[in-house]
């Protein structure tokens, strides 16, 4: 473990270092705490949520502030929140435990993640004092709940062309906010809005805003796709005085809170994907193992089990990768001293630090659950069509996860400019390795993975992360500040990037796993570890590929196409064997194991 | 009040049992609280906050039974006690446990024990009324109610398959829990940070003044096997007397009941 925070992990850096498996953070780690708090909220969401989810699904939102209050005696909701203010300033783990555990309530985790995530933490992070007091003890049992107003009808990926405004009173002593807010989350309920408006329609600022202010209204509900037991509706501001005391952090500096947000909604969707996923998984191998078809059940057919094993196996990449970040994150903050570690802005620093991983994350996860949401219905055949069956519903709930907290897109398109200014700024020497590279690939004889267990995995991972470095070299080569123009070749970077950060993350937490506890108890993780590298492996193949043949031509091209050609020099697994082998565990256990 | 609850750590109830070398194999398996001594958790936290005083939760196992410990604490109880006898007992059955809980309690004045009425595991029911032997107490099984006056007078309401039974009886007591007595709370959050502080001690047979003798299982185990695995049933065709020798055939040559 890091000292101090110059030995911290620095965000991205998995890219171009490579780090002992005794480093990265995995669900296995968990403490007893970090368990019991687990199946805490797990036992909430059974016994509390779920019976009246048909409830919430419609809108019979008097409930949802009900449980809410329930999860606040339960402290479900105070565990970002610290002491000195009612809370119970538990780690980031913890956290992101409850995010993942209170996921397969659908609709209404978003309820929850609203409140303690985007809705609470401005004021966590960069409340004053007073505001800090005034709001967080509130926030923290459930008697308040919050929501936050970002997005307008005009202004959605663009978070920044914002046209609300806010103005100086004669008086100086409050500002009048007007506009409209649109898609906001407990909207129906909540008490406490953070909303962003232009001070004279041009300073960027975040203001707390209550629902008891004149001129603060809401509109009908809107009719939605998924996720109906959340509210959403349009927060409307008609001349609303805010008081001056209530503008949060500094006028003009909304964006910093804006972003930081960002980046914390980006990885707890991550870690929400992968509860949803689970319970996705879950529900869908029972029925496979219910439903006879041909007289004998589903999962006995090998397709189905193709199917399971390659949900389960993105599944294992997707909670490693979210668990490692995490993990990233408690590792910084334990470093602050004490009294950075009480500044909020210093702990938004820690995880800015990695908004890399938190971008890639919130693509990966909320994919993965997509997939397996979708695989779930097909398994489920003509009644996973039907709303009798959970997984119609997890199937409309997903959808949302790709747009929200930044589109996949605007997440992807983030991951090549967040590490060319890593690269500018001197925090990571990429310049450096790309350069090395290219000498290597000059004389570069191929190498060759060894024959001992996860050899090939860690040689595959090794490759990934050279043919990142030389796809995403060429291309800044090439075009230099006009990249931002060539959103497909982004793209392709920003997949190739995520592939490597998922792969290696199953690989370590693997590692890690058999160094604690030997192979024979770990072989279904090194089963998926092997299937998702390989697979993983072939898309990146396939997406730089793409790349060198957009970005050269001619001889340049060949050149570059052979070396990739050596780089990508493997013999491949037998993944359909490896994927009957996994099901096996998986149709018996009739749930996700590890 | 000083009140004890006997616990024991039981695979979970959706787990699916394996076996492994003629025995129940607990690789890789999900643990839990005993269900029925979670009421009697969740009712020995009552009548303390009722009433005052301290809980007790004890159990007899190895270290991996710490985590429910500190679950019972998490959920309120005020202290825990681990008696890990694995290393010095082969065999144990309920002699076995009995006889240990005993010779810990005895010097401990309890004025109330509670205990799950059987463990979903085992399933004998046998260890709280063996207790309550060992330590010359009256007491109740598969309780649903319980009332304690202020001058130590005991009203219990016990469930007799299906009906109820009133009794009431006197400190000190043990009662062993059935479902329907109280809906078991779960540890919040502040409860699981603050059953980190509380604490957990553990104790040998050494600890208790017992030989190995003095506990040795009284019974023996002699197999254990899965129930037969479900095959799909038969209905039988044709005439119905036909179908009645057929089915007489059947039950005398397949099902080998008659």
């Amino acid at each position: 473990m890091a000292k101090t925070i110059e030995e911290a992990i620095k965000g991205g850096s998995f890219l171009i270092e490579d780090i002992p498996a005794e480093r990265v953070f995995t669900p296995e780690d968990f403490t007893d705490e970090h368990q019991m708090i687990a199946k805490t909220t797990e036992e909430y969401v059974n016994n509390e949520v779920l019976p009246q989810l048909e409830h919430l699904e419609n809108h019979e939102f008097d409930r949802s502030v009900k449980l809410l209050r329930k999860a606040g005696e339960l402290g479900l909701l105070s565990a970002d929140i610290p002491e000195e203010y009612g809370g119970l300033g538990l780690d980031k783990v913890s956290s992101a435990i409850i995010a993942e555990k209170m996921a397969p309530a659908g609709g209404f985790a978003i309820s929850h993640g609203a409140h303690v995530g985007i809705g609470s933490l401005p004021i966590v992070l960069f409340g004053t004092e007073e505001q800090k007091q005034k709001y967080l003890p509130y926030l923290a049992t459930g008697e308040k709940i919050a929501a936050y107003a970002l997005t307008e009808p005009g202004s959605g990926s663009d978070a920044l062309g914002a046209k609300t405004t806010a103005k100086l009173n004669a008086e100086g002593t409050h500002y009048i906010l007007n506009g409209e807010k649109q898609w906001i989350t407990n909207s129906g309920f909540a008490d406490v809005f953070v909303v962003y408006a232009k001070v004279d329609g041009q300073h960027f600022t975040a203001f707390i805003v209550e629902r008891d202010f004149p001129g603060v209204s809401t509109g009908p509900e809107e009719k939605k796709m998924g996720i109906k037991s959340s509210s959403t509706r349009t927060l409307i501001l008609q001349d609303v005085p805010v008081p001056k005391e209530n503008v949060l952090g500094e006028i003009g500096k909304g964006h910093v809170i804006a972003f930081n947000i960002l980046n914390i909604g980006r990885y707890k969707l991550g870690l929400g994907a992968v509860g949803g996923a689970k319970r996705a998984f879950e529900i869908t191998v029972k029925y496979a193992n219910q439903r006879q078809q041909f007289k004998r059940p589903i999962s006995q057919f090998t397709l189905t089990q193709e199917k399971l094993a390659t949900m389960a196996s993105r599944l294992y990449a997707a909670e490693s990768s979210v668990y490692r970040t995490v993990g990233l994150f408690d590792e910084r903050m334990g470093l602050l001293d004490a009294e950075k570690a009480k500044d909020g802005k210093e702990v938004a620093k820690s995880i800015a630090e990695y908004a890399i991983e938190c971008s890639l994350n919130k693509f990966f996860a909320t994919e993965v659950l997509d997939y397996i949401v979708d695989e779930g219905v097909q398994i489920h055949g003509g009644y996973g069509f039907m709303q009798e069956y959970e997984i119609e519903r997890a199937y409309r709930d997903s959808r949302i996860n790709r747009i929200f907290e930044g589109t996949n897109e605007i997440n992807r398109l983030l991951v090549p400019g967040m590490y060319l200014k890593k690269a500018v700024k001197g925090e990571l020497p990429l310049f450096q390795k790309a350069q090395q590279l290219q000498e290597e690939l000059m004389m570069m004889a191929a190498e060759e993975p060894g024959s001992g267990a996860l050899e090939q995995e860690k040689y595959l991972v090794r490759q990934a992360k050279k043919v990142a470095l030389m796809v995403a070299g060429l291309a800044a080569q090439k075009y230099g500040q006009r990249i931002e123009e060539e959103q497909e070749v982004l793209v392709n970077i920003a997949d190739i990037v995520s592939n490597v950060y998922a792969m290696e993350s199953a690989l370590l937490r693997t590692e890690k796993a058999i160094q604690a506890s030997g192979e024979e108890k770990n072989k279904q993780k090194v089963l998926y570890t092997q299937i998702f590298c390989q697979e993983a492996f072939n898309e990146i193949e396939a997406h730089a590929k793409e790349t060198l043949v957009a970005v050269e031509q001619g001889d340049t091209l060949r050149m570059m196409l052979a070396a990739l050609r050596r780089l990508t020099r493997h013999t491949p697994i037998n993944v359909i064997a490896k994927k009957r082998e996994t099901a096996a565990a998986l149709i018996e256990a009739e749930r996700y194991v590890v | 009040m000083n009140i004890f609850v006997l616990m024991k750590r039981t695979f979970d109830t959706e787990e699916k049992i394996s076996i492994a070398n003629g025995k129940i194999n607990e690789e890789g398996a999900e643990f839990i609280i005993n269900p029925y001594d979670e009421y009697a958790i969740e009712e020995a936290i009552q009548v303390r906050d009722q009433h005052g005083g301290e809980v007790t939760v004890v159990t007899v196992g190895n270290e991996e039974a710490e985590k429910e410990l500190r679950t019972a604490l998490a959920m309120g109880c005020d202290k825990a006690v681990l008696i890990n006898i694995d290393d010095d007992v082969e065999e144990q059955d309920q002699h076995t446990v009995a006889k240990v809980l005993a010779e810990y309690l005895k010097d401990k004045n309890p004025d109330l024990i509670l205990a799950g009425n059987v463990a979903i595991d085992g399933g004998s029911g046998q260890v709280g009324p063996r207790v309550a032997e060992l330590l010359g107490i009256p007491y109740v099984t598969t309780i649903t109610k319980l009332e304690i006056a202020d001058g130590g007078k005991v009203t219990v309401v016990r469930d007799v398959e299906g009906d109820e039974e009133i009794i009431e009886t006197s400190l000190p007591l043990l009662v062993t829990a059935q479902q329907g007595l109280n809906e078991p709370r779960y540890p919040s959050l502040p409860g699981i940070m603050k059953a980190k502080k509380k604490p957990l001690d553990e104790l040998e047979l050494d600890d208790l003044d017992l030989d190995e003798d003095d506990v040795e299982a009284k019974t023996k185990t002699i197999e254990v096997f899965l129930p037969p695995k479900r095959e799909a049933g038969k209905i039988l065709q044709g005439e119905l007397a036909d179908q009645v020798k057929e089915l007489v055939h059947l039950l005398r040559s397949e099902a080998k009941v008659v």
